[in-house]
């Protein structure tokens, strides 16, 4: 199985790997997966006082398909609004990444865990958590 | 010496032909080729000496009768037949089979499909040294056990079971004893007699011959074995497999167990070495990492290692111009993680971190350097990379974690 080069590159070349911290409240934490399942996601966004996501970042655990998601998912995030944020949908994740039907769920426990980090940030400042089906 | 990308590491899934086989072959495609069952001219006679040759050089390599080395089109076949064969030829005298639950899939789903026939199996679960013990065995004879099947070397994590004790077990309680020897064979020396081997298996691609030609070792004598043929039509290797035999393939198979005999000695004593530099180079540029199956009884060129917090396929992702073969789910067509190493007692996420590296008869010092250092690199990359191996470094019990998981 041979990877797409987007795949390739984000995994050369992984954008925001990193951590930003997790008690500060402009801060939202979405972790989703399990080990036993091969993929675990954290990723993590910043947002500041306009509501607009300053900056991502992510770790993850799981293959190239799995990294490349979740490294995309913080490009895409960064200058968004909450609400522009929780549009992202997976599909255009594998559009983008050309993942093959055996990596799709990769794009989906990345749009799980980006709805996981702004639900957390929005519990954290007094919004109204927004209800996802992220799970199966 | 420069290298040769991609580095070919994966020697127990296959093994390229040795040029002294491919050599040994060359007159039977175009020249000998004649039909090895045609009784009446030269062109059958030249390639049944050819095909009498290469038992003899076969049965050496396992101290077996030339007489009784069945040719197949492969270890699977040979499983295949080893397992139905003799359960439908014993089935009056009894319905139970014992196996293990690392085997070969050839081994477990032919089991399988005998369960589906009536069989009543027993899958032996080995504790996580990979290792199926002759206690486990004797624990699960019954009085209608008709047949025991324990392979000998295991293909994942290369560990060497004590076949010598289970046959000879097995055959002081008079029941069939069974052995799929592919990753064993001309590599570690099996002795059909003394270990009371009755079936065995084998294949030429893992030992340096062409694919598409195996083996069944099937005894004669003290007992004398009979199986039911799987495949019926001219009455083939003694009515036991029909079919015209693959002359060339035979050839192959034969010069190729011929080397393994003339150079096991020699290069048991070259992979072992190479193997523990390899693993001393990982295990001390690392901090946590698992060699998964038992430390001494295993395969000289293979080590199978766990990096915990990293996930397998991304770890090959990186080992991008080295060949090898991953325990990680994601690398199996079913996202399933190894059976084996799952059945060995490692969890998921063990499974999910693993790789297998396979050296051989070409495998080269330098490329085992190489190999183990971009490793290390790459692990070490990835583990900056890893939520988990952050959360290992915070303290956190990652087996006390609820996972959110889908």
């Amino acid at each position: 199985m041979a990877y797409s080069d987007k795949v390739v590159d984000h995994y050369n070349n992984p954008r925001n790997v990193g951590a930003l911290d997790k008690a500060d409240k402009t801060v939202g934490t979405g972790i989703v997966g399990a080990p036993e399942c091969g993929d675990v996601m954290k990723l993590q966004i910043k947002v500041n006082d306009s509501g607009v996501i300053e900056d991502a970042k992510f770790k993850t655990f799981g293959c190239g398909s799995a990294i490349a998601s979740s490294s995309l998912a913080t490009e895409w995030l960064k200058g968004k609004n909450l609400d522009e944020a929780h549009e992202i949908q997976n599909t255009q994740i594998v559009e983008e990444l050309n993942l093959p039907p055996v990596k799709i769920h990769c794009s989906v426990l990345a749009e799980d865990a980006i709805k996981t980090a702004l639900n957390d940030y929005r519990s954290k400042n007094g919004i109204e958590e927004v209800e996802h089906e992220g799970h199966h | 010496m420069s290298l040769k990308f991609p580095i070919y590491m994966d020697y127990q899934a296959t093994t390229p032909m040795d040029p002294r086989v491919l050599e040994a072959m060359t007159p039977y495609f175009t020249d000998t080729f004649g039909n090895a069952a045609s009784r009446n001219h030269s062109y059958g006679w030249e390639a049944e000496k050819a095909v009498d040759k290469a038992r003899e050089q076969i049965a050496n390599v396992i101290n077996a009768d030339p007489r009784e080395i069945i040719f197949t089109s492969g270890a699977t076949e040979s499983d295949n037949m080893a397992l139905k064969g003799v359960a439908e030829m014993y089935k009056s005298k009894g319905n139970h089979i014992i196996t293990s639950s690392i085997e070969h899939k050839a081994i477990i789903d032919s089991a399988k499909r005998l369960e589906t026939w009536g069989f009543d199996v027993t899958y032996l679960d080995p504790p996580d040294d990979g290792v199926t013990s002759l206690q486990m065995v004797e624990d699960a004879i019954r009085e209608d056990t008709i047949l025991v099947s324990i392979m000998h070397a295991n293909n994942e994590v290369g560990v060497i079971n004590p076949i010598g004790e289970i046959g000879k077990f097995c055959h002081e309680k008079g029941i069939l004893f069974h052995t799929d020897a592919t990753q064993g064979f001309g590599k570690v020396p099996i002795d059909v007699n003394e270990m009371g081997i009755d079936l065995l298996s084998a294949t030429a691609h893992k030992v340096y011959g062409p694919k598409g030609i195996g083996m069944l070792y099937v005894r004669r004598r003290k007992p004398r074995v009979r199986l039911s043929a799987i495949i019926d039509g001219g009455g083939h290797e003694r009515g036991m497999r029909s079919g015209t035999l693959n002359v060339s393939g035979i050839v192959g198979f034969g010069k190729a167990a011929e080397l393994c005999s003339e150079e096991m000695e020699s290069e048991t004593i070259r992979l072992t070495n190479l193997r523990e530099k390899f693993r001393k180079t990982i295990f001390e540029s690392l901090e946590e990492v698992y060699v998964n199956g038992h430390e001494t009884n295993r395969l000289p060129g293979n080590i199978n290692i766990s990096f915990p917090y990293v996930e397998g396929e991304s770890l090959i992702m990186g080992l991008s111009d080295v060949a090898v073969s991953s325990g990680s789910a994601c690398t199996s067509a079913s996202l399933e993680p190894s059976y084996v190493l799952k059945s060995m007692g490692k969890g998921d996420e063990l499974a999910h971190s693993s790789i297998r590296y396979g050296f051989g008869r070409f495998s080269t010092e330098e490329e085992i350097n190489y190999v183990a250092e971009k490793t290390a690199g790459i692990v070490k990359r990835l583990r900056e990379m890893s939520p988990l191996y952050e959360m290992v470094k915070e303290g956190v019990d990652l087996s006390k974690v609820e996972w959110q998981s889908h």
